[in-house]
């Protein structure tokens, strides 16, 4: 019983983090009608705004260190620290939460100079070549990363008092062995909030209001003398602020490293598709779906029935909703059938 | 009619790219590319491309998970070489049929689709095969370390006429091993062969109607036509293709492992394919050779290597040349492979043999106004492809 | 089997007449040379560095390059020497190899086999290598292993770690001078029996794929025999980034040890998610839960950040070792690179240095000759005491280090403790042992 609770938890958890990354991704699809593969690249950049911004706030003093004589060696010391002491230290310990605030307003330049100086070009183009050029940029954008930060991860711990794990087991009078960090919590609700004000952004609004008219009919709504390019074109910064923070908050669970919105972009296709072409609420209940399910197929009980099944369950259920429902859980009619 | 049942020009062209492939070890050279290896690979992911390029550029179905034909055909070729015999024929045969026949499977199922849901559905029977053949069919696949021909398999043919291996087994085609200069000379066959094959289906009543199924599916089926037949033939043909590449892949080098199927090498031939240009009939392998060519040059490019490119120059100005080249090579090749994908893809839309066709067709508009209006688009692009 | 040999100039005569003779591609040059890529009288020798460019491994592969730059400095008498002051014995000279200049040609493997054995082929086609050597996986170092074999080149295996490189897979053309799982097994065992005691119960999550659960294996082996129990090994793919569902098992089913026989970006995230699930800091069976990672790298290590702390693994080599071939070597690679050498990069070193002394000692390039040389090979100064290169399988036996995350690094490179320098004999096991028999082969010329 533990043990299930505990993986519907983490698969909550888990589906939390792909509808994340998928919504995005299906908001491009849905509005623009870009198969957009640098959106991995999207992901991977917003994990390293918070790489930068942790580096920022360590710049450091160096000072010697006499006890290496081989080489020069250094002890370094964050100038925060120097300066505001154990304030500096508990900011350096909270930088990854704060570069959200950094993050957004990154995340929203890049989308708009990314829409405005490459895929604007691409909408009338074939699936094709927008699939070149987006998976060019990505490497383009990898490539650089690298140079700057090298290819190993790079830890970028989450604040030392939310580090551990909760007892989650005695808040619902289970087992003491129910425990979960607190942090996958934090991205569960933080997911949960972007995604509802992404939804409630395009219910609510009248902004929103044409942009869901513009994925429905885009002629229509030009017609009606309404510039939905321009719109398209924020649509498309907001993508890239979903996707950033996405990947902003993954970083204490997955130290980051240039490869790391790439290891995502199956998957994240994946989901978007097995929700459904253009539909974001198929994209959340995809990301959950196969969140639980992968959760569930690694427990060893079932995995000594079906071995090898936690390998291939996300395809395997890929297969099957596909094979079932022809556009997804949730797709519409002719949208990416072509 | 006429030569081999080809037009007068389909002959020619067919001539000038064989000459073109036999040939290839000296008008390489220069390019430092004429090393058998590579050029191995340039006929192999050639012949590849070809094959993914007849689904995707005459139906307009995008797989994503082609690279588990490749990966099918490489384990049956090693299987062959094991049980059987080091002889490349049989290995050939097998590898190219059981990729056939996973593609009967994986076809069947996933042509029920349509766009990006084909897409995903191909992909993700690629993702299985890749993921159960790095862990648990070790015992079939040999995992991470790769199937490789042990001299003590039974090889049961060679044994029965009494040849036994020494050494490193080694594929062998009636006495030539496959290796070196001999082995190039067979991958080329076979993709002379499958540029052929490319071409008849390219020009026969069956390759219009797939032209007709990526044009407009849904009024081919109105009228009556029923079009999975067609497309599952196009998927099948691809696979075996693709079977094939793998094949070769083992026959110059006994050996199969499992990225091979992962979904990168799937990409990978998308890539090839839609740099050279989705649907004609050289572009893919166009672009198989400039992707085959940048993994395995410019990879290889050092420091060292650049100052000994630029040494002609004063010094200060070779630090300098080689300062700027450096991030694009060696350990940057993969940012020169991205420069180049969007490059080529903003400035050629189409990919190369799309783009210089058009550069070529405006410049003769210019020359002479006469235009080729009365030509059906897609028939006209195709005879121009031809002539490239 | 003849033994088949491509000359540059030959290929262009053989490809000249091929050209012409359309598809008659029967021409061939053959037995231009005694052995593959005869330097002859050349002035120079190519080595050929096959390292990870691009991947998950590209720091590591680039270490490794550095690592190899270096040692053809020192080969060719520039810098400070090196190792090449230390070694004993040591026919070097420092004027090249045989008295010909070193000169290298690099090659991205980008950790997968068969780009690897693409490279490692031109090299040997194109760039004329006498030799190959990197890697930084053990699929990869077994597929251009055998692929050396074919080709008749020497191979000098990187960071590999799976028994089988020189286990089943041993290849006469191979040499491995890094450790392996057996011996990381033996030389961990009596260290967790002193740290852990005796009645612990032990859960592996294990990489699936060979050198997992050569890993695994090697593990189970040695701590069944201090009385431990094995719960669960759990296959984990490859690259699966988010470990968390294979972690919550481990809560609750009372084990109180976890083993992580994972490699690299698996290491460290594995390891990161085990601490933040609160692994270390529960309590099972009355005893404090432990983690350990019995294959460490610092580079790796770099990436699990605090995590690492305490925390028990095998390491092949470290730069804070004090006998004077280590300090040779971090002396003059720190002030080369400004930062201390990788065990990647140390055994990358030392394989190109007792590749041209094999060299030297036989007075020949011939790979038959080399391998003579190099077979029983006992020698000394290299960092890592008396070591010496085993004639049936091609590893070298040496002393094991074990190694513990320190609590108070003194700089950014200062993360690994040596707790125990496990003695040869402790680790040294017989090359027939079952699961290890393997056929060498033979010398083709």
């Amino acid at each position: 019983m533990d043990a299930i609770f505990l993986q519907i938890l983490n698969g909550l958890d888990k589906g939390g983090a792909y509808a994340l990354i998928a919504l995005g991704l299906t908001l491009v699809f849905g509005t623009l009608g870009v198969v957009n593969f640098a959106h991995g690249a999207l992901f991977m950049l917003g994990a390293f705004c918070a790489v930068t911004f942790q580096k920022l706030l360590t710049l450091s003093k160096q000072v010697k260190d006499e006890s290496i004589t081989f080489f020069d060696a250094y002890k370094e010391i964050p100038y925060l620290e120097i300066w505001l002491g154990d304030t500096g230290a508990a900011i350096i310990d909270w930088a990854v939460p704060l570069s959200i605030f950094m993050a957004i307003p990154v995340m929203l330049v890049i989308g708009l100079i990314m829409e405005r100086g490459l895929i604007q070009y691409f909408y009338k183009r074939s699936h094709a070549e927008q699939i070149l050029v987006t998976f060019g940029l990505a490497i383009v954008l990898q490539e650089i990363v690298k140079s700057f930060f090298g290819a190993n991860p790079i830890p970028t711990p989450a604040p030392d008092i939310i580090a551990g794990s909760a007892n989650v087991g005695a808040w619902f009078g289970l087992g003491d062995s129910v425990v979960y960090p607190y942090w996958r919590m934090i991205y569960l609700v933080f997911a949960l909030i972007v995604i509802g004000s992404v939804f409630a952004f395009l219910q609510f609004t009248t902004f929103g209001m044409v942009v869901r008219a513009g994925m429905a009919d885009r002629e229509t709504v030009t017609l009606l003398g309404i510039d939905v390019e321009r719109r398209f074109t924020i649509v498309f910064g907001i993508a890239a602020i979903v996707a950033g923070l996405a990947g902003v908050m993954y970083t204490p669970i997955l130290p980051p490293d240039y490869h790391i919105g790439m290891d995502f972009l199956v998957l994240s296709f994946v989901v978007v598709v097995v929700g459904g072409m253009g539909s974001l609420p198929g994209a959340v209940a995809a990301g959950f779906l196969l969140g639980i399910l992968q959760s569930f197929a690694s427990m060893n009980e079932i995995k000594s029935i079906f071995p090898g099944i936690d390998q291939i369950i996300i395809y395997l259920v890929a297969v099957v909703v596909l094979l079932v429902r022809p556009r997804g859980l949730m797709g519409r009619k002719g949208v990416m059938e072509d | 009619m006429g030569f081999f049942k080809l037009s007068a020009r389909d002959a020619l062209l067919m001539v000038i790219f064989a000459a073109a492939v036999l040939l290839a070890p000296i008008w390489l050279k220069p390019f430092g590319a004429a090393y058998p290896d590579l050029l191995q690979k340039f006929a192999i992911f050639g012949l590849f491309a070809i094959g993914f390029n007849i689904l995707f550029g005459l139906t307009g179905y995008l797989s994503f998970g082609h690279a588990a034909f490749l990966g099918i055909g490489s384990y049956t070729a090693v299987w062959s070489f094991k049980l059987l015999s080091m002889n490349v024929i049989p290995a050939v045969i097998f590898g190219t049929l059981t990729a056939g026949l996973l593609a009967v499977l994986i076809g069947f199922v996933s042509l029920r689709r349509t766009g990006i849901y084909f897409s995903i559905l191909t992909l993700a029977f690629a993702q299985m095969c890749y993921n159960l053949a790095y862990s648990v069919l070790t015992p079939i696949t040999n995992g991470e370390t790769g199937l490789r021909v042990l001299r003590d398999d039974p090889m049961v043919l060679d044994r029965a006429v009494g040849v036994i291996q020494e050494g490193s087994p080694i594929g062998d085609f009636f006495g030539w091993q496959m290796q070196g200069f001999p082995a190039f000379y067979f991958c080329a066959a076979m993709l002379i062969i499958g540029f052929y094959v490319s071409l008849r289906i390219f020009r026969s009543p069956f390759g219009l109607k797939l032209r007709a199924i990526k044009s407009n599916q849904t009024r081919m089926r109105y009228t009556g036509f029923n079009t999975r037949p067609y497309l599952l033939l196009a998927f099948v043909i691809s696979g075996m293709y693709a079977g094939m590449a793998g094949t070769l892949m083992v026959v110059t080098d006994p050996l199969a492992g499992a990225e091979r199927m992962q979904w990168t090498a799937s990409g990978e031939v998308v890539l090839m394919t839609i740099l050279g240009g989705v649907g004609t009939l050289l572009g893919p392998i166009l672009g198989a050779v400039l992707i085959k060519y940048f993994e395995n040059i410019f990879s290889a490019f050092n420091t060292d290597v650049l100052h000994d490119v630029f040494s002609f120059m004063p010094d200060w100005l070779e630090n300098f040349f080689v300062t700027i080249v450096h991030p694009f090579v060696g350990e940057g090749w993969h940012l020169t492979l991205g420069t180049l994908f969007m490059v080529i893809v903003i400035f050629l839309p189409g990919g190369l043999v799309e783009g210089f066709n058009r550069l070529f067709q405006r410049r003769k508009k210019k020359a002479s106004s006469e235009a080729a209006g009365s030509r059906v688009a897609t028939g006209g692009e195709k005879q121009a492809t031809a002539e490239n | 089997m003849t033994k088949t040999t491509i000359t540059r100039r030959g290929v262009l005569k053989s490809s000249a007449a091929l050209g012409l003779a359309g598809a008659a591609p029967m021409i061939f040059v053959r037995k231009a040379q005694a052995f593959v890529n005869d330097p002859g009288d050349a002035g120079s020798v190519t080595l050929g560095f096959n390292v990870p460019q691009t991947g998950a491994y590209a720091d590591e592969g680039a270490d490794e390059l550095r690592a190899y730059q270096l040692a053809v400095k020192h080969l060719n008498g520039e810098g400070d020497g090196g190792m090449l002051n230390t070694m004993q014995p040591s026919n070097l000279k420092g004027n090249g190899i045989l008295g010909k200049k070193v000169e290298f040609t690099t090659g991205d493997t980008q950790t997968k086999s068969d780009a690897a054995r693409a490279s490692a082929k031109r090299m040997i086609e194109k760039d004329g290598a006498i030799m190959i050597t990197g890697g930084s996986s053990s699929g990869v170092a077994i597929a251009v292993q055998s692929l050396c074999q074919e080709a008749g080149v020497i191979f000098m295996a990187g960071l590999t770690h799976s028994n089988d490189t020189t286990g089943k897979d041993r290849r006469k053309y191979g040499f491995r001078h890094f450790f392996n799982t057996e011996m990381s097994g033996a030389a961990l065992g009596p260290v967790l029996e002193s740290s852990f005691g005796n009645d612990r119960t032990a859960y592996h999550l294990t990489a699936d794929y060979t050198w997992g659960w050569s890993q695994e294996g090697s593990i189970k082996k040695y701590t069944e025999a201090l009385g431990w129990q094995t719960n669960a090994a759990v296959r984990t793919p490859l690259g699966a980034g988010d470990f968390s569902q294979y972690i919550t098992p481990v809560l609750n089913s009372g084990a109180d040890v976890l083993v992580l026989n994972h490699y690299g970006k698996d290491m460290v995230n594995s390891l990161t998610q085990a601490v933040q699930f609160g692994l270390r800091d529960k309590q099972v069976n009355g005893k404090d839960f432990q983690i350990v990672v019995p294959l460490f790298s610092r580079l790796m290590a770099q990436g699990a950040g605090e995590n690492i702390k305490g925390i028990y693994g095998s390491t092949n080599w470290n730069w804070s070792l004090q006998d004077a071939g280590s300090q040779a070597f971090v002396k003059s690679f720190g002030a080369e690179y400004g930062n201390p050498p990788s065990q990647a990069a140390h055994t990358c070193y030392v394989q190109t240095l007792l590749y041209a002394n094999a060299v030297e000692t036989a007075g020949t390039f011939d790979p038959c000759g080399v391998i003579e040389a190099l077979e029983g090979f006992k020698f000394d100064g290299m960092g890592n005491g008396p070591t010496e290169y085993r004639a049936a399988d091609h590893q070298c036996f040496k002393d094991v280090l074990v190694v513990q995350g320190k609590e108070n690094p003194a700089s950014q490179f200062d993360l690994l403790e040596v707790v125990q320098v496990t003695p040869r004999a402790q680790v040294e096991y017989s090359p027939t042992m079952e699961g290890y028999e393997g056929d060498l082969g033979t010398c083709a010329a």
